[in-house]
């Protein structure tokens, strides 16, 4: 088990109480596995890949535990965490491509934040021109500034730097969604690729587009308001999901060869509920099409099947 | 309704507007009364260029727009409102339409001061109230709160209410909805369905090829600011002839089927503009040549209604 999250619970502090953005959060990822993390704007998804790296306020941790490689993460001591932080744990943010300082070179970026860490940047350099090479960049772009660089650059560019050092974990948060159609399947192809030769040996994969997740992710998590719905397979997910909310959001989705004409797509009824305040039992009761009496108790996330975990007390019910 | 003939621009760019940059070229093509076209395209490939010329928030360099076959570059600034009566747009991010200190319904009394400065409090509410329900708003849930209150998927709708409010003929909408959650994104689809079939017309400007399938009847595919494909939505998906549009097809991520391995040029998109074919430098074909990059190939009609730009 490359990373395991029992009972994860990191809230928001504002001056109007806690936001509740992640709540009693359980699963596993294994090692060599991708898993895709999806779900709707502002259901935690985030949160969920800052509190394994960089737990800071306003964000507070209540409490759980998180192990990597067997090995229990100081999640709630940021300064503890630094002995992880991009040896074993790496993260790509959301927004990453605006993040970098655009005073400093590419290159020099690099080897401050080698030497940071107690590396010898010299003796990285013919591994990282290797992975340049890999990605399709050009060792010219360690003499350039940030903004020489277009978008599927600068992705492909913060890969090969969040992975140098071969970490164990790899989170990238919505890595792809800024890049147009040919460049998003590039870099996509990419994690895969550096999966398989082992630069990192797990991902999590950040995106509200699951077509993407289809393509590359060997599993799928679906959070919904702070809460975990369901994780199985991307297979099992895309073509026979079990939780109601995974299941409307996939069919909410266009494919390509469905025109409004014949097939009239339907959206989600009503809005998410706020973290501030949300509503007990299950948060998704309110849109819920099957929701019944039990669901004002809290569903536990519960494994139905092997591998295939769900959050609902109509689908556990009826297996009993 | 609005059609485009051979209408180019140029930027001028670097220090002393030195540098050229032709961001859009020779582009013609209509769009009909209560039809949707889609206008995709990669980063950069002239795509919100096309929709400033024809809102006249910038100007053409060489060509002419017709709005019902009047050369818009001829309407008097004077008259131009008139046609701001007829034609609106909807640009990508919803949040900055706004201004965070203000409440969101103030798009709608700026539009109220310009355009209906006679109605009166009681009618003029009314005429809110019924633009919101049209693009499926509460106006009881929705009026009187600040931006941050609302969310993405409800601002945008309230951008496209605002348009509503003029009684428009035709939008151009661009990436309205890449901002948005899958399943709001198909409640603004909808509602732009809807809103066709009581005879709008639409310019649908994406780079997200499922969206512009599900919604259009044609469509046109740029790049670097020529059309290199061109005709029914259908055909362009299923059928097509240029071989950008092959790649772009093959890297739409689908759910109903994976990735082939097919190349994705990524280290010649920077490439010079020469006086041969637009897509050269990362054309994979094996009907390449190097005919292809002496002169550029015309945009032809290979069936009704299809146009293609490559030597076939
Ligand atoms: N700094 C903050 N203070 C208070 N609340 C916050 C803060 N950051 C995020 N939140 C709230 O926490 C919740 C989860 O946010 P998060 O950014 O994790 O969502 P997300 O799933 O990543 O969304 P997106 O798809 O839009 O990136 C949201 O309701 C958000 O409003
Ligand atoms: N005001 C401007 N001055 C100079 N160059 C510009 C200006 N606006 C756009 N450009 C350039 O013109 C080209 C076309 O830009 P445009 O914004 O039309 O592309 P787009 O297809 O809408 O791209 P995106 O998908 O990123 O929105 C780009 O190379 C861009 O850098
Ligand atoms: S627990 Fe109840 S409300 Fe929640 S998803 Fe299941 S059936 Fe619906
Ligand atoms: S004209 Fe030649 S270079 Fe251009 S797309 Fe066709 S085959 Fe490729
Ligand atoms: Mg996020
Ligand atoms: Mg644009």
């Amino acid at each position: 088990m490359s990373l395991q999250i029992k009972n994860l619970v990191v809230y928001y502090q504002t001056l109007r109480g806690y936001v509740k953005a992640l709540d009693d959060v359980t699963f596993s990822i294994s090692d060599g596995e991708i898993m895709g993390l999806a779900g709707e704007s502002g259901c935690g998804k985030t949160t969920l890949g800052n509190s394994l790296i960089r737990l800071e306020p306003p964000m507070k941790y209540i409490k759980g535990d998180v192990e990597l490689d067997n090995e229990k993460l100081p999640v709630w001591n940021s300064s503890q965490m630094n002995a992880f932080r991009f040896k074993k744990i790496s993260i790509i943010p959301q927004y990453a491509m605006n993040a970098l300082n655009p005073t400093i070179k590419i290159g020099k970026m690099i080897s401050e934040l080698l030497s940071s860490r107690k590396f010898n940047y010299k003796k990285i350099k013919p591994e990282l021109e290797r992975r340049l090479d890999l990605v399709e960049l050009t060792h010219d772009v360690l003499n350039m500034y940030p903004i020489e660089l277009s978008g599927g650059m600068k992705q492909r560019m913060v890969l090969v730097l969040s992975t140098l050092l071969d970490p164990s974990l790899l989170i990238a948060d919505e890595i792809t969604s800024a890049l147009d159609v040919s460049t998003q399947k590039a870099v996509a192809e990419m994690l895969v690729e550096f999966r398989n030769r082992k630069f990192v040996k797990s991902m999590i994969v950040i995106t509200h587009d699951i077509s993407i997740l289809y393509q590359i992710a060997d599993s799928i998590l679906v959070m919904y308001a702070g809460k975990l719905a369901e994780k199985a397979s991307t297979n099992v997910i895309v073509n026979t999901p079990r939780h109601p909310y995974t299941k409307l959001l996939i069919s909410s989705l266009p494919k390509v060869g469905v025109r409004y004409t014949e097939k009239k797509l339907s959206g989600i009824p009503g809005n998410t509920p706020l973290l501030l305040d949300p509503p007990a039992g299950c948060r998704f009761r309110d849109r819920c099409p099957v929701a019944f009496d039990r669901c004002f108790e809290e569903p536990p996330f519960v494994e139905i099947e092997k591998d295939h975990y769900i959050a609902c007390w109509k689908e556990c019910t009826e297996n009993d | 309704m609005i059609k485009l003939e051979k209408v180019s621009k140029t930027y001028r760019t670097g220090t002393f507007g030195g540098k050229l940059l032709p961001a859009v070229v020779d582009v013609s093509f209509d769009v009909r009364d209560g039809e949707v076209v889609s206008l995709i395209g990669e980063s950069g490939s002239g795509k919100s260029t096309i929709g400033k010329m024809i809102l006249r928030l910038i100007t053409i360099t060489s060509g002419r727009i017709l709005f019902n076959d009047i050369d818009i570059s001829t309407i008097k600034e004077g008259d131009l409102k008139n046609y701001y009566h007829d034609v609106q747009s909807v640009f990508q991010d919803p949040f900055s339409s706004y201004n965070p200190i203000f409440k969101a319904d103030r798009i709608f009394s700026i539009i109220r001061q310009e355009f209906f400065p006679k109605v009166k409090d009681s009618q003029w509410n009314e005429k809110v109230d019924s633009s919101l329900k049209a693009v499926g708003l509460n106006p009881d849930q929705v009026l009187n709160k600040f931006p941050h209150q609302l969310s993405g998927g409800q601002l945008q709708r309230f951008l496209i209410a605002r348009a509503l409010l003029l009684d428009i003929k035709f939008l151009v909408a661009d990436e309205i909805i890449s901002m948005l959650d899958a399943s709001t994104r198909v409640d603004v689809l909808n509602l732009l369905a809807e809103l066709k079939s009581k005879g709008l017309s639409i310019l649908f400007i994406t780079h997200d090829l499922s969206l512009g399938y599900y919604i259009s009847e044609r469509a046109i595919i740029l790049y670097r600011g020529c059309i290199v494909e061109m005709g029914d939505t259908k055909k362009i998906y299923f059928d097509p002839i240029h071989p950008y549009t092959k790649m772009l097809m093959a890297s739409v991520p689908r759910l109903d089927k994976k990735w082939e391995k097919v190349e994705v040029e990524l280290k010649a998109k920077q490439a010079e503009i020469t006086e041969g074919c637009v897509y050269y430098e990362r054309c994979k074909s094996p009907r390449r040549s190097t005919k292809c990059n002496l002169k550029r190939p015309d945009l032809v009609e290979v069936s009704p209604g299809h146009f293609a730009s490559c030597f076939l």
